[in-house]
């Protein structure tokens, strides 16, 4: 047929019942039942020096918890976590624990099965949120003001820790809502019922921190400005800008960011009316890619790839992780680097990539070109530092490889001003490293203030 | 295969495992089932003078358990049979006729007295019954009105009432001992002096199972209420084997046949309270936690561990472990272990390094060179095998004994067994070192 009509793309909403959308986004694992998680319990060892805890970067008194759990007492294990993890019933949900502490238990090491310490975790700190009360109080007011800018986990675990020591914290936050990547980014079978906002909420119950949303630095606020009106500023920025493709065609419509696009759907209330195309492509290889891609498959889209440019063993994304895309029909490809975005009428029609192989650890090009038609392409190949706000002022806040340098105790090299989270170099991209950067910091700048407050008393 | 069958007092069965005293054995219903499940015998639920007892109308369990709900320990406050006298004794015979070949052991409580236990022995005779067993055990409620515990804490009552059975019946007379005395060898002594045939040991140990925290009561609780109950099941079997073991080789006691009770749940249970000289055992726990079905595990896991060594009949290694139980006095001092990690199975939880060291001897390392790594330090090694025990792999630590010297005394240790009894650290020292007289023997079953 010569004269066909041109093809169409096929992008569009509403591709599955109700139901199925239901399934599709229900809990990753649904909670532990209390005796589910008696039983779990039971299997601790309560280690000595445990391995777990020094696998958890918010070191996370594992064994304790858990036997808190066993001796029906899950709201003093709920203390125990949130006491190092003000955010515990996030990272429960989204850690990676199988790379973290479930990896290194020593019911791993002795029959290949950890003792879920993330589903305990869990367990614990929803019996203590919905019980509705808040376990810690704030220390004697100091009178010491502290901005802490983004309220993601970076910012909301330094805030929570300044307010109980009796600082007066405001965070300043671009979005409308506060949580960061919890709000914005973490997918949606993994902090369902809106648990971002309730666990935000909770936070907040401690008292002393103001949230003034729709403040972005370098806009509405400026660091400057900060630093004269606070006694100290911590930032907590995540990583607000997306590495440029370096492919051809990426304007086309149908060529989305898939950080954005899963902002769009955590923001969706009613999922049958977001659009998903029939066949998807996500270009990337980390937890995003994965994301994006089971997500798709979730709104009802027909053949969902993940193109990587590297091997299997490469890819960021954990094994587990490469299991859940497996197992909900997601299919993973390796050694592809994206070459060229088709795109007929401004519209994409598919992609383009280069098949490569490995060798050594260097990546090379074979000339082998390979086609995957889509209606729809999610780039999720990274985000970088957007130096937004603290640009201004770039010339005295040093960077590295794009991101804030910080010392140990999260100092930069601004004077009064701390960071964490993703913006900062070093980190791991993880909720949980951003709660301990945020923790960390706060505990410095509460040190700092207050041998200065004692200076000054002298 | 090997032959379970047992001649206890001349009352055969297929194979040891007689249920015991309780619920599972309070009606012709349950006895018929248990049989069909392949039990060898029973002793039904004890009898007693009517009208019949009334037992509580609200809980009367209490348990403790282990991990997943494993139940541990379970507590009752049930009293005797609640059913009328003659509804039993109908029962006992029929089921009896229809099965001749296990053993039918009933069980007997009536007040102090001669008359009554004379008037109840000739119904238990007409029923064509095997044997009776006098509760002289059970702690709560009877206990109150002068029979059960109350009976079996007083050694002279015991011989008293044993001399009547005997009197008045031909039937061979078991006395079930009550753990809830100070020392188990006087009641046992008692009861052969009475005449009695053989003892079962034990009845339930006094208990509270635990507090409600709500209502600040004992558990099970009745209308804001508690009473004390009888515990039994795996917890108190350790319980019963000392006591078992006491009568086994008390020379006053030695050879007295025995049914052994006490938290038998596995067939290896059941051949530890053999190995002390047990002619049958006897099981209520494990049966009311699992159901009859328990017994197929027993029969084949005994059987087939008999078949493994060697033992053609229960015979073969009854009372075998018997002249092994000593006394502390005549434990060899020159017997020095240390512990062994065994590498290769051990999955670094540090267990065994924290119980050392924060409660014991500081021998076990955690970090070697700086790495998480878990060694034995035989120059502080007591051998107290602790280590051993909450280890949670199976074999991964053991003890081995050294010989030779001994890094942490750093003094020699004599090849020949030495005990406390010329120890010079012993006020009470005699020159001439004591052994531990002959092990009493048993006079053999033949006999
Ligand atoms: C799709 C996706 C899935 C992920 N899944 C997981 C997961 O399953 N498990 C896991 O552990 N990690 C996951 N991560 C990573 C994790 O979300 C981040 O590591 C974490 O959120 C970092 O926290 P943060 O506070 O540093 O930054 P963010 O969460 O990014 O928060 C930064 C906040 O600062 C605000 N902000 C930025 N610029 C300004 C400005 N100029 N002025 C004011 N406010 C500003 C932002 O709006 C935002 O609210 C995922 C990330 C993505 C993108
Ligand atoms: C509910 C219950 C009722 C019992 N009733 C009697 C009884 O009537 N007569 C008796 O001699 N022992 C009675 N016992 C004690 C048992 O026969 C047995 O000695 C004890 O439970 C220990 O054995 P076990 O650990 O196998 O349960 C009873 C035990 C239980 C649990
Ligand atoms: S390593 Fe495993 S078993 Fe040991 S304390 Fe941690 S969770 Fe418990
Ligand atoms: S045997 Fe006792 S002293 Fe020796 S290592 Fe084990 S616990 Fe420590
Ligand atoms: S208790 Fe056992 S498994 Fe644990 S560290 Fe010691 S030897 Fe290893």
């Amino acid at each position: 047929m010569t004269n066909s009509a041109p093809r169409q793309p096929d992008i569009r909403p509403g591709r599955l019942s109700e139901e199925a959308l239901g399934q599709g986004f229900s809990d990753l694992h649904p909670a532990l039942e209390p005796h589910e998680a008696l039983v779990e319990a039971d299997r601790c060892y309560f280690c000595y020096d445990a391995p777990c805890m020094q696998a958890c970067p918010t070191a996370i008194d594992i064994p304790l918890f858990i036997r808190e759990i066993q001796a029906h007492n899950p709201k003093g294990a709920a203390k125990t976590i949130l006491s190092a993890n003000i955010l515990g019933g996030m990272c429960a949900r989204v850690c990676p624990t199988e790379t973290l502490c479930e990896e290194v238990c020593v019911r791993e090491t002795a029959e290949g099965q950890p003792v879920k310490i993330g589903m305990l975790q869990r367990f614990a700190t929803d019996v203590l949120m919905e019980a509705g009360t808040h376990p810690f109080q704030r220390a004697a007011p100091t009178g010491q003001r502290i901005a802490v800018v983004g309220a993601g986990p970076a910012g909301l675990s330094a805030a929570h820790r300044l307010a109980m020591k009796g600082h007066d914290v405001t965070i300043f936050e671009a979005r409308e809502k506060p949580g960061g990547l919890n709000e914005y980014g973490i997918a949606a079978y993994k902090a369902t019922e809106d648990f971002a906002q309730r666990e935000v909420e909770f936070l907040l119950k401690i008292g002393g921190i103001t949230i003034e949303t729709k403040k972005a630095l370098g806009h509405d606020i400026h660091l400057a400005e900060l630093r004269k009106e606070y006694d100290a500023v911590f930032l907590g920025l995540g990583l607000a800008g997306v590495n440029a493709l370096g492919a051809e065609g990426e304007t086309a419509s149908g060529a989305h960011d898939a950080v954005a696009w899963i902002a769009d759907l955590r923001q969706t209330r009613d999922l049958s009316e977001l659009p998903v195309g029939r066949r998807v492509v996500v270009i990337g290889g980390g937890m995003t890619a994965i994301d994006a891609g089971v997500q798709a498959k979730a709104l009802g889209a027909e053949e969902v790839t993940i193109a990587y440019r590297r091997g299997r063993e490469a890819m960021n994304a954990s094994a587990y992780e490469q299991e859940v895309a497996a197992t909900r029909g997601v299919h993973l490809r390796f050694n592809l680097q994206p070459k060229r975005i088709l795109a007929e009428n401004g519209h994409v029609m598919g992609i383009e990539l280069e098949r490569t192989v490995s060798q050594d650890g260097k990546l090379t090009l074979t000339g082998e070109i390979v086609t995957i038609e889509a209606d729809q392409v999610f780039k999720a190949i990274g985000q970088s530092f957007v130096a937004d706000g603290t640009s201004e002022e770039a010339a005295s806040i040093s960077l590295e490889k794009g991101r804030i340098k910080v010392d140990a105790a999260r100092r930069t090299s601004l004077e009064g001003v701390w960071a964490g989270g993703d913006c900062v170099v070093g980190g791991e991209d993880l909720t949980v490293v951003a709660v301990e950067d945020g923790k960390i910091a706060a505990e410095d700048i509460h040190a700092t203030l207050m041998a200065a407050t004692k200076v000054a008393a002298e | 295969m090997a032959d379970l069958s047992t001649s206890f007092l001349g009352i055969s069965s297929p194979n040891p495992f007689w249920l015991a005293s309780a619920p599972p054995t309070d009606k012709e219903y349950n006895v018929q089932r248990a049989f069909e499940a392949g039990w060898g015998g029973v002793v039904w639920k004890t009898l007693g003078e009517d009208p019949p007892i009334v037992n509580v109308n609200g809980p009367r369990y209490g348990a403790i358990h282990g991990p997943d709900r494993r139940l541990i320990g379970l507590n009752n406050i049930e009293l005797i049979t609640d059913r009328a006298l003659d509804t039993n004794l109908e029962e006992i015979a029929r089921v009896k006729r229809n099965w001749p070949d296990r053993a039918m052991i009933v069980s007997l409580m009536v007040p102090c007295e001669e008359a009554p236990w004379q008037k109840i022995l000739a119904l238990v005779e007409q029923t064509g019954a095997d044997g009776v067993e006098l509760n002289f055990g059970c702690p709560h409620g009877m206990s109150e009105r002068g029979m059960g515990s109350a009976v079996g804490q007083v050694p002279e009552y015991i011989e008293m009432v044993a001399r009547w059975c005997k009197e008045h019946s031909k039937l061979p007379v078991i006395v079930k001992l009550t753990p809830n005395i100070t020392d188990i060898r006087y009641p046992a002594r008692a009861a052969k002096k009475g005449g009695a045939d053989a003892v079962s040991l034990i009845n339930t140990v006094s208990s509270i199972m635990s507090i409600d925290l709500d209502n600040f009561a004992p558990t099970p609780t009745i209308d804001g209420k508690g009473s004390h109950g009888g515990y039994c099941g795996p917890a108190v079997k350790p319980i019963a084997l000392n006591m078992v073991a006491e009568i086994a080789r008390d020379p006053e006691t030695v050879g007295i046949p025995m049914s052994g009770i006490g938290g038998i749940t596995t067939w290896r249970d059941a051949a530890e309270f053999i190995a002390l000289g047990c002619g049958t055992v006897q099981v209520c726990t494990a049966a009311m936690t699992y159901g009859f079905k328990v017994v197929k595990e027993m029969a084949s896991g005994l059987s087939d561990w008999m078949d493994e060594k060697g033992y053609a009949s229960i015979e073969d290694f009854r009372g075998r472990a018997a002249p092994n139980v000593t006394d502390w006095q005549y434990l060899n001092l020159n017997y020095v272990t240390k512990a062994r990690i065994d590498q290769d199975k051990c999955i670094s939880c540090g267990r065994c390094h924290i119980a050392c060291e924060d409660t014991s001897h500081q021998a076990i390392t955690n970090m070697v060179d700086g790495v998480r790594k878990f060694e034995v330090i035989d120059e502080e090694c007591v051998g107290c095998n602790l280590c051993v025990n909450v280890c949670p792999v199976e074999d991964c630590i053991t003890m081995e004994r050294i010989a030779a010297y001994d890094p942490r005394t750093k003094k020699p240790i004599p090849d020949e067994y030495g005990n406390w009894t010329a120890h010079p650290n012993n006020p009470m020292a005699v020159e001439k070192q004591q052994f531990a007289p002959e092990p009493a023997t048993m006079p053999d079953a033949a006999e």
